[in-house]
């Protein structure tokens, strides 16, 4: 296992967890419920994150289980619309939208930019809390007989027609959404105020660069979403009006509030990945990232453009013509920054000195899937296909090609690249670079099929097909048999690790950020003293240089 | 093939033998708009070699083996502005390409033949000029541009017809279209595609396209008797619209007579294209589309009539050349609350106005 890390470091055949670290700082439950670091609370989230993707996860399966034929015959089609329902409310707000940003990013943005802490650590352990919050009330809704509105709680479905818990779920949503904007607030602060000396804008590592972005989006788009939850609360409760055409209201104004956040939030939750992907194809090309600044940039423009690109959810749905003709063009303008970082990605390889570790794995999965799933956007921002592609299966697979093969591989990248500093164990690596590849597998088998089905027009959100379309169906229920192997075995060979994992050392991998520049575990400080940003980002050279003088050190002692 | 179980095998077969990778093309956009999703395909399939090429290039030789040392590369500008301006164009191109697709959906031609679609929960009702009815059908002639009028009686529906490679969404409150020609006989799906509660996937149907000669016979012998203008006619009548709109010197509202397309002055100021949507709001709400010179007398036909009712009125509105039938019926009719109190005070009740269906 560690031949295939990148080089054995003088003290990892030597190396011992540090017994002064965040985790065994303080002991006791308390000591973790009421903690302000921002290490732990990154934990907690970690923690209660894969609970809710397990849970998302199981009702994905009963999805697919029930489109393995034809007749709704595993359950009634209400409590199919329920399961889709709740799969798509927890994985949206409960998993991908928090994922990286509240796992990764609460754990590293302040050792990445040299700070001890985020700049408002109560803030921190407060927006964990809203997520408890919302996940509970999400949970007792699920178990008080669900809703089945759609995650996208169209009026007036939502408001006058289904009798599930709308209100509960929408509440949940709410709440869910302060924990996000705080956690954006939280970012942009930190980021702003608590860099290292010497830690200038552009010698921030692209991971920063990429939660900047999405932390922006965050905090201006979510208050939207809140904003039309509660006008669905209101008109369902006492019928202000504001959607319902027989009181002079539009239905399409929901449509436009509601896609203002939730176009946007398809950003909030790419973003923080493809910061993830910087850093590892960087530490594993051995190289800095290609076009630095345009990488940067490209994850700003995304910001920006995707903000006014939230009315391509609407082609078909009577907006007038010319604004189709806007708001296609602008969708054109915002696929352009994801091609430019696809092709940087790639081309930070060139002339690097590459090895295959599992991180490494997961963001070559990550670029052919996040590739596709690009491609495929571009087909729906094409008005002219919107209009047969829209509403059928065809969308079910573009998006979770980008989130689930884009975003979770990034996810699972990130998770086993940090794994080391996080618990300062090693994951055993053969077994997961197997689970990459399976997930990989797995995840073609499932989705690809999608892409034919949706052609052929086989609508979403539908529990009974004409049977011109099983055998498609059930390729993707194997395949998601398979995908379902591919994230377990994550989980249980990472809790084994815990235990039975190689002694990682301060910085297995030889990366350049700052957060390898300290001990694993780190600190709960982060750093022994405030360190000083005195080279460029990813400066491998620095970094040899470094080792050389420590060797020095060492060897005259 | 005899250790295979017998019942895989019939399932092997049915599924080989019923299984579809591409939609037929049965209308004329079909094609076009297959071109553009060709044309899509190719370039991803492009753009995806190209990625994974690279990758697959580096790995080999770049990896630590062949590669120990990495020479660091700041970027290129060169590069940068290529991989932003190639994408950039094929991105537009898709763009323009789309966009005319898109604008041929969804502008009829003039002389397209009018069908009108209501979706409610969980059926589609279609509604043939000619006063035919379909529920989860829709019949359609070859060679002959066909105009669907759609509006939701409830929720949010879209009816889609993958064959035909058109879609439109079925919004409460508010007419909208879509048209297509038909190419080539025979029965395809229809679907719900957006969704809308309990039996959203149950609100199918067929599309069945017959030649011209095939449609008129089906027309003739599905027809109901009256068409919708004739519906509308009677639902005018019942709901007493003449007693005001009778187009007398003395009469409390507007003649209808030509009013379809022309021009309206508002109370409000401004004007109005009285189109189906002016006409469908004017019936609901009334008091917020008064035209120039009428008192905002009229009452609210909100829950009265069915949108169904309102596609027949606003269908009889549009063939509505003359008054002489409106007057005609006046003449013979009581319904004027004025004559019912000058013929016998207290001795007729009012017909109940209840929601009519026609």
């Amino acid at each position: 296992m560690s031949e295939s890390t990148i080089v054995k470091l003088p003290d990892q055949s030597t190396a011992r967890i540090p017994k002064m670290n965040y985790l065994s700082k303080e002991n006791g439950i308390l000591s973790w419920l009421l903690t302000g670091d921002h290490k732990r609370i990154a934990i907690l989230y970690l923690i209660s994150l894969s609970f809710f993707f397990f849970i998302g996860g199981a009702l994905a399966g009963l999805i697919r289980l029930e489109l393995l034929t034809p007749q709704a015959d595993l359950m009634a089609t209400d409590t199919y619309n329920k399961v889709f329902t709740m799969h798509g409310l927890i994985m949206v707000f409960f998993f991908l939208v928090p994922s990286v940003p509240a796992t990764l990013g609460n754990f590293l943005i302040p050792m990445m930019i040299g700070a001890k802490d985020l700049a408002l650590p109560k803030i921190n352990l407060l927006s964990w809390y809203l997520y408890i919050a919302g996940g509970s009330l999400m949970l007792y809704t699920m178990a008080t007989g669900g809703v089945d509105t759609g995650w996208t709680f169209t009026t007036p479905l939502s408001t006058h027609y289904v009798n599930t818990n709308v209100l509960t779920t929408g509440l949940a949503a709410f709440i869910a959404g302060f924990s996000s904007i705080f956690t954006g607030l939280n970012f942009i602060v930190t980021i702003h105020k608590m860099r290292a000396p010497g830690m200038t804008w552009f010698k921030l590592p692209l991971f920063v660069w990429a939660h900047y972005a999405a932390s922006i989006l965050m905090v201006l788009a979510t208050p939207v979403v809140a904003i039309a939850i509660v006008l669905v609360a209101l008109e369902r409760t006492i019928g202000i009006g504001v959607f319902d055409p027989t009181k002079g209201g539009d239905p399409i104004l929901f449509q436009h509030l509601f896609w203002f956040y939730s176009h946007p939030a398809v950003y909030i939750m790419i973003l923080p990945g493809m910061g993830v992907i910087s850093e590892v194809i960087s530490t594993f090309s051995r190289k800095r990232v290609f076009g630095y600044t345009a990488v940067a940039f490209s994850s700003v423009a995304i910001a920006v453009f995707g903000f006014f690109v939230w009315a391509h959810h609407m082609f078909i749905m009577g907006i007038s013509n010319y604004s189709v003709l806007v708001f296609s063009l602008l969708t054109m303008l915002v696929a352009v920054p994801s091609a430019i970082k696809v092709f940087n990605w790639t081309f930070t390889m060139y002339k690097g000195s590459i090895t295959f570790e599992t991180p490494m794995i997961y963001a070559f999965g990550f670029l052919g899937l996040f590739t596709i799933g690009g491609m495929t956007g571009v087909f729906l921002g094409t008005s002219g296909t919107d209009i047969h592609l829209t509403e059928t299966y065809f969308i079910v697979a573009h998006f979770h090609f980008v989130m689930v093969g884009g975003m979770l591989m990034a996810f699972l990248s990130g998770i086993h690249f940090w794994w080391p500093k996080m618990t300062g164990r090693m994951y055993p690596e053969k077994i997961s670079q197997l689970a990459a590849v399976v997930t990989f597998i797995g995840f073609n088998f499932t989705f690809f099929p999608q892409f034919i089905l949706g052609t052929l027009g086989m609508p979403r959100r539908y529990a009974s097909y004409p049977p011109e379309f099983q055998i498609l169906n059930v390729f993707s229920t194997a395949g998601a048999t398979i995908l379902g192997v591919g994230y377990l075995l994550p989980v249980l060979y990472l809790v084994w690790s815990l235990k039975y994992g190689k002694i990682a050392g301060n910085n297995p991998w030889q990366a350049t950020g700052l957060e390898w520049q300290t001990q694993s575990p780190p600190l709960t400080e982060n750093f022994v003293k405030m360190p000083i940003m005195d080279h460029d980002v990813y400066d491998y050279e620095w970094l040899e240089a470094q080792q050389e003088k420590e060797k020095e050190v060492a060897s005259a002692r | 093939m005899s250790h295979i179980s017998p019942t895989i095998w019939q399932f092997l077969v049915k599924w080989m033998t019923n299984f579809a990778l591409f939609p037929p093309e049965a209308s004329k956009i079909a094609p076009q708009m297959d071109a553009l999703y060709f044309f899509m395909v190719l370039v991803s399939l492009i753009g995806l070699t190209i990625v994974v090429l690279l990758i697959v290039a580096f790995s080999i030789l770049y990896s630590k083996e062949r590669h120990p040392v990495a020479e660091q590369i700041e970027g290129s500008t060169l590069l940068e502005a290529t991989w932003t301006i190639i994408p950039l164009g094929l991105f537009l191109m898709m763009f323009v390409w789309g966009a005319l697709i898109y604008f041929r959906v969804f502008t009829p031609p003039a002389n397209a033949m009018n069908i009108y679609v209501v979706g409610k929960q969980w059926m589609w009702k279609v509604e043939h000029p000619g006063g035919q009815h379909e529920i989860n059908a829709l019949h359609v002639p070859t060679g002959r541009a066909v105009q669907l009028t759609i509006i939701s009686q409830d929720v949010f529906h879209s009816f889609s017809i993958p064959a035909f490679r058109v879609k439109r969404e079925a919004i409460p409150g508010r007419y909208t279209t879509v048209w297509f020609e038909a190419t080539t006989p025979g029965t395809y799906h229809l679907f719900c595609t957006q969704y809308c509660g309990t039996e959203h996937s149950h609100m199918i149907g067929d599309v069945v396209v017959l030649s011209p000669e095939d449609y008129r016979k089906w027309l003739a012998s599905s027809t109901s008797g009256a068409s919708i203008a004739q519906n509308g006619e009677r639902l005018f009548a019942s709901l007493s619209c003449a007693a005001c709109h009778n187009a007398r010197p003395d009469a409390r509202g507007p003649s209808l007579a030509n009013v379809y397309g022309a021009k309206l002055p508002l109370a409000s100021g401004g004007t109005v294209t009285a189109d189906d949507a002016y006409l469908r709001e004017a019936i609901l709400n009334p008091s917020q589309h008064v035209t120039q010179g009428y008192a905002p007398i009229m009452p609210t036909y909100q829950g009265q009539v069915s949108e169904e009712g309102i596609i027949s009125l606003v269908e009889y509105i549009k063939n509505l050349n003359s008054d002489y039938r409106i007057q005609q019926t006046l003449n013979t009719t009581d319904l004027l609350p004025e004559s019912e109190q000058t013929a016998a005070p207290g001795a007729k009740v009012p017909a109940t106005k209840g929601l009519v269906k026609p």
